[in-house]
């Protein structure tokens, strides 16, 4: 079991002649995802690499193909309206790989969005999410992952390629590992990904990888506490960055919170999150978690319970 | 982006909002000019520098006169200014605005920036004017009043003058308040801001809204369609290796540290520069390469890696996705080839393409220390940067 996408997603890959997009778009045929379409305004009727269709418009490719994700390599200055054009498709998961895309284009989109709650956005700037040997959507690179029980949620791309990683090698498969992106106005966050790990019965733990800047960490924290059963390996990046650096105060003030490292490691701590120290250790804090639940079963109180019905 | 706030208030002015009349002066007899031009018994000095917290350092005065403007001008340029948000080495002053003075009856403060929990642009009042929003925030968390703004509605003008209301405002200066609040929106839409901050605003004896000073920044991913607003950007308000890297499209940030880092994903960076910390060592910078960076951009980073004369130790940690560990490969080789690499250069990498990026190293007869996991990278780093450190 998996979270979000598995070997039945059919994926739309929007720019899909562009030169991101199609290097991207074989890798994930490489990988076995399931790419039924392409889309590329003005190259409608051509096929990609031989194997998969082009249409001019995301409402055609789903149309005939019964697409029901969609992944966007489109350019900064066009990447919102190829998000809408998806939204308005019915594509059920849009997942934006794009970088750089301008915050009030993301504030009108994530305002469409909320009046359109069948549709989920993952991103913009993310690397998009994968459930190992069955569908892989964006960017990273698939040979690290291993099917499994461990989900990893983040908002750094690179940091999840480190935690899959360092899981893989401790023998320690992912359910599915997101990215949810860096940029101050996205779709998916740390709290939705989480209430579907907690619910799928695939998923045993979860890591969780945060930063430094905005309240999104501090919000998961207190979903772990209230909502969670399943352990929570977590970790904040750039506890040594200089404050004030990437974002002025005047966000902080209005979220009404602390965003740094420190505060966000605080609480985290409180609500029952391992927190681990460094990078290095994402692997083996999961492993050591795995390892003190199995020696106290008691430790797990819906399996516990589950058994004791038995 | 930062602008000035003479360059703010221009932008202000072009869009409705009611600002002081003013005149930009390089040295001491273009302010004295620019005061007589503007007339009147009282004028503002201010040093233009994009540090705030310019009044405790001394950079913004009143003048009685306009011989008293070219004085104060005289003594203001040239002097390094020291605010607290400069840093102790203070920020040079190479331009004073010259502003009229106007008659203050009360002092707010009027705020605009993106809150990310609910996405939508955000309006903040207080009748703290002249304080920081921050020590508004820390102490008296009930004198701020919010506004949030429907994209697809924009700001209304109900909205506007309901903070008028908080602020307690009455009469005429309801409605100023509230036209100013407008235009202040429609200035920060029309040109992509992530900050507008009008502190203090002033409400004056006769009812009139005005700011008094003018903070705002715009978003760097919408300069293209903002041609004009990028054309405002001071290059000696800008760090030289910050600029150079944001020519090439890199992400770097100067830190005081010895060991110069080259990461891809801002996440990866800052989690290796804590990995730095933790080893015992000190990182010179943060650099993020971003995704989409080539051969030549890599030979960039590398180069202004290897130009800070600080470094002793140069740590490469690459896990390729978007990123292709040859590309890395082939521009560590190049710029080692262009800049004489004598500092030791310790290299991580992970992901596409791995394998090429490897052998391109080794067979670059280049002395590199290889790692083989971001622990064992940071280790390497930090150990290799103590036996450059002369005791």
């Amino acid at each position: 079991m998996s979270i979000l996408v598995d070997k039945n997603t059919r994926v739309i890959v929007q720019g899909i002649t562009g030169s991101a997009g199609s290097f991207h778009a074989g890798q994930m045929l490489d990988y076995g995802t399931k790419v039924v379409a392409g889309v590329t305004p003005g190259r409608g009727g051509t096929v990609f690499q031989e194997r998969v269709p082009v249409f001019d418009t995301v409402h055609e490719a789903v149309e005939r193909t019964g697409a029901n994700a969609s992944v966007i390599f489109v350019p900064p200055p066009f990447a919102a309206d190829s998000i809408l054009e998806a939204a308005d498709a019915g594509v059920a998961l849009v997942v934006c790989i794009t970088e750089g895309i301008p915050i009030l284009d993301m504030v009108r989109v994530r305002r469409y969005l909320e009046v359109t709650p069948s549709i989920r956005l993952l991103g913009p700037n993310c690397p998009g999410l994968i459930t190992p040997g069955e569908c892989k959507i964006g960017i990273m690179p698939g040979h690290i992952h291993k099917p499994g029980r461990i989900g990893v949620v983040s908002r750094s791309g690179t940091l999840t390629y480190e935690a899959v990683k360092q899981l893989s090698d401790l023998g320690h498969g992912q359910s599915t590992a997101v990215g949810i992106g860096g940029d101050p106005v996205n779709g998916t966050s740390f709290v939705d990904c989480l209430e579907r790990f907690e619910a799928d019965p695939g998923t045993d733990a979860v890591i969780m990888i945060g930063e430094i800047g905005g309240q999104q960490e501090t919000k998961a924290a207190r979903f772990v506490k209230e909502h969670m059963k399943k352990p929570v390996v977590g970790f904040i990046a750039g506890r040594t960055a200089p404050p004030g650096k990437r974002m002025g105060h005047a966000g902080a003030v209005i979220s009404g919170g602390e965003d740094t490292a420190e505060a966000k490691v605080a609480i985290m701590r409180e609500c029952g999150i391992t927190v681990c120290e460094a990078a290095n250790l994402l692997g083996k804090c999961m492993h050591e978690v795995l390892l003190s639940r199995r020696q106290k079963p008691s430790a797990r109180p819906a399996r516990a319970a589950k058994a004791a019905k038995k | 982006m930062k602008v000035h706030e003479y360059q703010a208030k221009q932008i202000l002015r072009m869009s409705g909002v009611a600002v002081p009349r003013g005149i930009l002066a390089t040295n001491a007899f273009e302010a004295e000019d620019a005061a007589r031009q503007l007339g009147g018994d009282v004028f503002m000095v201010k040093a233009q520098i994009h540090a705030g917290g310019r009044g405790k350092g001394g950079g913004v005065k009143v003048a009685r006169s306009a011989a008293d403007v070219g004085d104060i001008a005289e003594r203001m340029l040239g002097m390094k200014l020291k605010t607290p948000q400069t840093g102790p080495e203070g920020q040079e002053v190479r331009k004073v605005y010259i502003e009229e003075g106007c008659r203050i009856a009360r002092e707010l403060y009027l705020g605009m920036t993106l809150d990310r929990e609910s996405g939508r642009v955000t309006l903040m009042a207080s009748n703290e004017g002249g304080v920081e929003i921050e020590e508004t925030a820390k102490h008296h968390p009930e004198k701020i009043l919010k506004v949030a703004v429907d994209p697809i509605n924009g700001l209304s003008p109900f909205q506007a003058r309901q903070l008028a209301h908080g602020l307690k405002l009455q009469g005429e200066a309801v409605k100023e308040f509230a036209q100013f609040a407008m235009s202040l929106y429609r200035a920060y839409m029309a040109n992509d801001g992530t900050l507008a901050e009008i502190n203090p605003l002033a409400v004056t004896d006769t009812g009139k809204v005005v700011a008094l000073d003018a903070k705002m920044s715009f978003d760097d991913n919408a300069l293209w369609r903002h041609s004009r607003i990028g054309q405002l950007r001071d290059p000696y308000e800008e760090e030289p290796k910050e600029a150079q890297a944001r020519k090439h499209g890199l992400s770097y940030i100067a830190l005081d540290g010895d060991i110069g880092c080259m990461v891809n994903g801002a996440g990866l960076a800052m989690a290796t520069m804590d990995l730095i910390l933790l080893s015992g060592g000190r990182p010179a910078n943060f650099l993020d390469v971003g995704g989409g960076a080539d051969e030549k951009t890599v030979t960039e980073a590398f180069k202004i890696l290897l130009g800070d004369a600080t470094v002793r130790a140069v740590l490469v940690n690459i896990f390729g996705g978007i990123m292709k560990c040859d590309v890395i490969a082939n521009g560590i080789v190049a710029a080692a080839r262009q800049v004489k690499l004598n500092i030791p250069l310790v290299v991580r990498l992970e992901g596409t393409n791995v394998k090429q990026g490897k052998q391109i190293l080794a067979k670059s007869g280049l002395k590199i220390v290889a790692a083989d996991d971001l622990g064992d990278a940071a280790r390497k780093a930090v150990a290799a940067a103590k036996s450059r450190r002369t005791p």
